[in-house]
């Protein structure tokens, strides 16, 4: 039954090859769009998620939490809860954490010679290079033995370098931080500056240890800076963090946390989100076109219907049924709108590669997508076949038999 | 009033044969009536029909246009329902029937042959003798094969590929009356079936029904307002403001 409505269908629309095409460029132009828009889409959505991983999403910034005083609330970081232990107990516990490294920062007047710069100096450990990947140019990074000894060594970055030595070695001179001595052993790579202008070479880099007890004199720490093994674990090592910080503070279930746990996952998933917003965008005005394309099958298939208004008579006058008609007519503009919807889809396929080569935007091509824009256009098919099918199944056989 | 008393008062002897033999009986239609409404005006088109047609009959219709013979031939052909009486094809009694089963009859019992001759355009004789077994389950195979076998019966099998433009008037209506045999149906129901035909034309149409009847003796009703068309069938039912007025057999 439904074989033979479609040779009936494929046939009358062999008849009518101009108008079939026509019809179903509606289809086709509205399938295609929605390939070609969403792959844009997500193309952009891809490129967002590969930009944010390369800022690190696999960081996490542990801060201390804020205080409260006589109503003043102390900015973040304001409580002085963390030690360095508790980087050191994060490392040690948290499988899914690569590295923690404990960080104390202060801006310091430095002396070299006769040169003076005031720059940040930061305390921090030997996995701080790993975690935030700097490079050294020349020299070593600060090792595990230096933290344990308070060695009164320091990596320097490019800027200071160039302010305090100009084109002379630094390696193996003596800089003072606070009066106190400290050997030049390494320095940094050039790393440039941050999004927002800061210089990142003008720093001077410390272990921890000597920072805290020389440099500042203080016992607790400003950050711990963690690396997650991967971006996928990060919300994992923030949790498995949270319940460990917890527990190392005794902080009593329901109390609220003295410390704070960032990370550039939110970024990303925010980020991530307004490029979705931008997809679901384009797919949704490419849609409308969709939709457009429903409608002129819908007025093809009521003219052809009122054109073989004869033979619809002929039809049921030797016995076919107010379905079979009705099923011929469905039949015949779901295979216009599928057929439709298959070259669209081709159609989408195409132009999306186009657009990445000549327009250098990247697409990707979403599967499920394909197969959605298929579906809908069987759908669109059998939603605006309907009526006109119907009105074809109502006809009175005599009336249409009569039908001039 | 008088010819509808006629007619109600000398039922004609076929319809005693068919008490005796129910066999026989294709058509059996008992004070039949048919009321249009036009807007607030009822319109009786039919007022009050007795007619038995037996197998292997060849009748003819007349009478003028607004005589009531289209409204019978709907009513006979399952297009259309009484407002009033009883109509059985073959003892069953078709007029209660939903409308899916009047297309299984239609499909089934009924062959129709029309004035324009209502052939699909652009599909060839034989696909257009297919036609009615589309929509009875044959396989494909058999469908040609019957096809071709009444095609040839009509005198058209060299023309079986051809479409409908490329036949003339003639063959056009040899192919209709093949697409109406091809279910072996319990009649044809042929509705001024010349009227679109020269005179030679109609000549052999009315031969080839005639010769239809006689030798495989289907059943024919045929509508028609031309006497001398009428003079080939063997039994002439005049229709006259919705009423039988004259029932005549041949000898």
């Amino acid at each position: 039954m439904l074989l033979m409505a479609l040779r009936i269908a494929l046939r009358a629309l062999a008849r009518n090859k101009l108008r079939s095409f026509l019809t179903m460029l509606g289809i086709i132009i509205g399938v295609g769009a929605v390939i070609a828009m969403v792959a844009i889409g997500e193309g952009a959505k891809k490129r967002v998620q590969e930009q944010i991983a390369s800022l690190g999403t696999n960081l996490l910034v542990i801060l201390p939490g804020t205080v409260t005083l006589g109503g003043a609330r102390t900015g973040s970081g304001g409580r002085q809860t963390l030690v360095a232990s508790d980087a050191k107990a994060i490392m040690d516990e948290i499988p899914v954490v690569s590295g923690a490294s404990p960080v104390v920062r202060q801006v310091q007047q430095v002396i070299a010679g006769d040169q003076n710069w005031s720059t940040p100096v930061q305390g921090v450990a030997p996995e701080f290079q790993q975690i935030r990947e700097w490079q050294v140019q020349e020299g070593r990074f600060i090792s595990q033995a230096d933290v344990e000894s308070t060695a009164k060594v320091a990596l320097i970055g490019q800027t200071v370098a160039y302010n305090l030595f100009g084109d002379n070695d630094p390696i193996g001179a003596v800089i003072r931080i606070k009066k106190i001595p400290f050997h030049v052993i390494g320095i940094l790579g050039a790393k440039g500056q941050t999004g927002n202008g800061t210089d990142q070479d003008d720093v001077i880099m410390v272990p921890y240890s000597t920072m805290m007890k020389l440099v500042m004199g203080v016992t607790y720490i400003q950050q711990i800076i963690v690396a997650a093994v991967s971006a996928d674990t990060t919300q994992e090592a923030n949790n498995q963090i949270a319940s460990l910080l917890r527990q190392r503070h005794k902080i009593r279930p329901g109390a609220d946390d003295d410390f704070m746990i960032r990370n550039l996952s939110d970024i990303a998933e925010a980020a991530s989100n307004s490029a979705t917003v931008m997809a679901v965008l384009l797919g949704s005005i490419a849609s409308v076109s969709l939709l457009v394309g429903g409608i002129g099958i819908m007025n093809i298939m009521l003219v052809s219907v009122t054109e073989r208004t004869r033979e619809i008579g002929i039809r049921m006058a030797v016995g076919a049924r107010s379905r079979d008609i009705m099923l011929q007519f469905i039949v015949e503009a779901v295979v216009m709108a599928a057929s439709g919807g298959v070259i669209g889809i081709l159609v989408g396929i195409g132009s999306s590669n186009l657009i990445k080569y000549l327009a250098e935007l990247p697409t990707l091509i979403r599967p499920d997508i394909i197969a959605i824009s298929f579906l809908v256009s069987g759908t669109v098919g059998i939603f605006f076949g309907f009526y006109p099918a119907r009105k074809a199944a109502q006809l009175d056989p005599i009336d249409a038999l009569r039908y001039e | 009033m008088a010819s509808e008393m006629l007619e109600h008062n000398n039922p004609s002897p076929p319809s005693r044969d068919v008490h005796l033999d129910g066999e026989a009986e294709v058509i059996r239609i008992r004070d039949l009536h048919k009321t249009y409404k036009m807007g607030d005006i009822e319109v009786a088109a039919l007022r009050g029909i007795n007619v038995t047609i037996r197998r292997g009959e060849f009748v003819a219709v007349m009478g003028a246009s607004g005589s009531g013979k289209s409204t019978i031939m709907n009513i006979v052909g399952c297009l259309d329902r009484p407002t009033h009486g009883a109509y059985f094809l073959e003892g069953q009694d078709v007029s209660a029937l939903s409308s899916d089963e009047w297309a299984h009859i239609r499909n089934r019992k009924i062959g129709f042959v029309f004035q324009g001759f209502n052939l699909l355009h652009r599909t060839s004789a034989v696909e257009n003798v297919e036609l009615p077994m589309m929509y009875n389950g044959f396989l494909s195979k058999e469908r040609r094969q019957r096809a071709l076998e009444v095609l040839k019966l009509v005198g058209l099998e060299e023309r079986s590929h051809h479409l409908p433009n490329q036949l003339s008037g003639g063959q056009q209506q040899r192919v209709a009356i093949a697409r109406a045999l091809v279910n072996r149906p319990s009649l044809i129901l042929a509705d001024e079936p010349t009227g679109n035909l020269d005179t030679k034309t109609s000549v052999e149409i009315m031969e080839l029904f005639q010769n239809l009847n006689e030798t495989e003796g289907i059943t024919i009703v045929l509508v028609t307002h031309e006497p001398d068309i009428a003079e080939y069938a063997k039994r002439q039912i005049v229709f006259r403001d919705g009423l039988i007025i004259s029932d005549n057999r041949k000898n």
